[in-house]
């Protein structure tokens, strides 16, 4: 899948990992995470080797992250308020009072503090996602993860979670890592950009310097050209020979 | 043709080789979630408590049946007082079992295998994971213990109510004398009888729950697969039920 890719993600940024489909923008994350592992190379995590770790020190070190799933993940047996508190009452010891509290801290601070007592089928694309965020930073964690955080959400909701990225980012002093392909949305949000294909990293940077950058799959890329590196038409054999070409069964 | 032939018998015992391998995770996961006894009692109503209508009502004519059928073969031979004892180990040591659980592969398995296939189909699996949950420790074997309980306890119900429908057919409407009918049962059925019905029920339990979240867990994320994993939890438990039923009652022999 990869080649040669060599990505820093500094603490305490909005680092953005772009690329067209099918580049492997979802296994790096489930790299970074330790959901798989890697046949080669070196993956670290707060100087930790993913490779080496135990599956019980893999689950410690999870503890300190959280990931927003594509379509939220939410657990569908359980209320809005329950979705969120269940990492608490998993992992705490903590008093029905103090998991309130802590709950209702972090639904505010994603605007649905009075959708608590709904059920996930209940919520619209972007509330369940908000939820879903509410959910990953109840554990205080040091690294946040979204995949493809903007899919499928209308311009309000694409918005909100726009300042939520940038907000708890900032106020929480979490390092977060944004996997997407919504050029126009990343470069409002992101320190940083890493833009993959085939395999590597073709140009990285701030947004402003993503732009400016002549290599040509980048400005296809940005652009949003049918066709240059990225070949519009799929593999195929040559057009006129298939066409003239008898079929078996005619 | 022969090496097609070898590689479906090799296939075939890779699975049922990860299928075993699967069940010592479960086990070796079992004493901590036991601990947390509320989550899989949760677990037995949805398994249990909702198959309770359709265990009953089956036991119910499965019974009745029974008495007819049994009321007419006895009388051919004048001892229609046997109808007790007869009803009584059919339903205990088979049918009783056995029906309860293919009922519980359709109704309980059918619904764990969804509901597991549709969570590893939404992410909510991995979302554990990351969450630094285990999904096996929290959702899947709880759901298999669940099972595992539930079931005999619903084996036990359907005999009861499968002698209380034979009872009802040939003692209220056939007329056979209610004295004998309840105290030959009571002197023939033996204690090895009774163990036999548990023995079926407790492995059935097992076999039902285990093959329901195997190919729920490991079902292809997607609404096809999540409908095949459903089909061939029932299939396979269906299979799985009656071969098992026959070695067990050849190892009572």
């Amino acid at each position: 899948m990869f080649a040669g890719l060599d990505i820093q993600i500094p603490r305490g940024k909005v680092t953005a990992v772009m690329g067209p489909s099918g580049t492997g923008k979802t296994t790096l994350l489930r790299l970074i995470t330790g959901q798989v592992l890697a046949d080669g190379g070196e993956i670290k995590v707060a100087g930790q080797d993913m490779q080496a770790l135990s599956r019980a020190e893999l689950y410690v070190l999870r503890r300190r992250m959280g990931m927003l799933f594509q379509n939220g993940a939410l657990l569908t047996d359980f209320s809005v308020f329950e979705n969120v508190a269940f990492p608490l009452r998993e992992h705490t010891d903590l008093t029905e009072r103090l998991i309130r509290q802590l709950v209702l801290t972090k639904l505010q601070a994603v605007g649905l503090r009075g959708a608590a007592e709904l059920m996930p089928a209940e919520l619209s694309g972007g509330m369940s996602r908000r939820v879903a965020l509410a959910r990953a930073i109840v554990m205080d964690p040091e690294l946040l993860i979204y995949d493809e955080p903007f899919v499928g959400l209308d311009p309000i909701s694409l918005g909100v979670i726009l300042r939520l990225i940038r907000r708890l980012n900032d106020t929480l002093g979490i390092t977060s890592i944004v996997v997407s392909h919504d050029v126009q949305e990343i470069s409002t949000v992101a320190d940083q950009v890493f833009l993959l294909s085939g395999g590597k990293v073709v140009a990285g940077g701030t947004p402003q310097e993503l732009k400016t950058n002549p290599t040509e799959i980048v400005k296809q890329f940005i652009g949003g050209l049918a066709d240059g590196p990225v070949p519009f038409h799929f593999p195929a054999a040559d057009y006129f020979g298939e066409l003239m070409s008898r079929s078996e069964d005619l | 043709m022969f090496g097609e032939l070898w590689e479906s018998f090799t296939d075939a015992l890779e699975g049922l080789g990860s299928v075993v391998h699967f069940l010592f995770r479960l086990i070796v996961n079992s004493p901590r979630v036991l601990l947390r006894f509320n989550l899989i009692s949760q677990q037995i109503f949805n398994s249990g408590a909702l198959s309770l209508i359709i265990i009953v009502l089956s036991g119910l004519f499965v019974g009745m049946v029974l008495g007819l059928q049994g009321f007419q073969l006895l009388q051919r031979f004048g001892s229609e007082e046997a109808l007790g004892t007869a009803a009584t180990i059919g339903l205990v040591k088979e049918l009783g079992p056995v029906v309860t659980a293919l009922l519980f592969a359709g109704r309980a398995g059918t619904a764990l295998a969804s509901e597991l296939g549709l969570m590893r189909a939404t992410d909510q699996l991995s979302a554990m994971e990351m969450m630094a949950v285990d999904p096996i420790q929290r959702v899947v074997v709880p759901r298999f213990l669940g099972g595992v309980i539930a079931m005999p306890l619903l084996a036990a119900i359907f005999s009861v109510i499968g002698i209380y429908g034979a009872q009802l057919v040939g003692v209220q409407i056939m007329g056979v004398d209610s004295g004998s009918f309840w105290s030959q049962m009571r002197s023939a059925v033996s204690l090895t009888d009774v163990t036999e019905g548990i023995a079926k029920s407790f492995a059935f339990g097992v076999a039902c729950s285990l093959i329901a979240v195997y190919q729920g867990y490991y079902a292809t994320p997607t609404a096809e697969g999540v409908g095949r994993a459903t089909t061939s939890t029932v299939v396979t438990s269906a299979v799985v039920i009656l071969f098992l039923d026959y070695l067990i009652t050849a190892a009572f022999l």
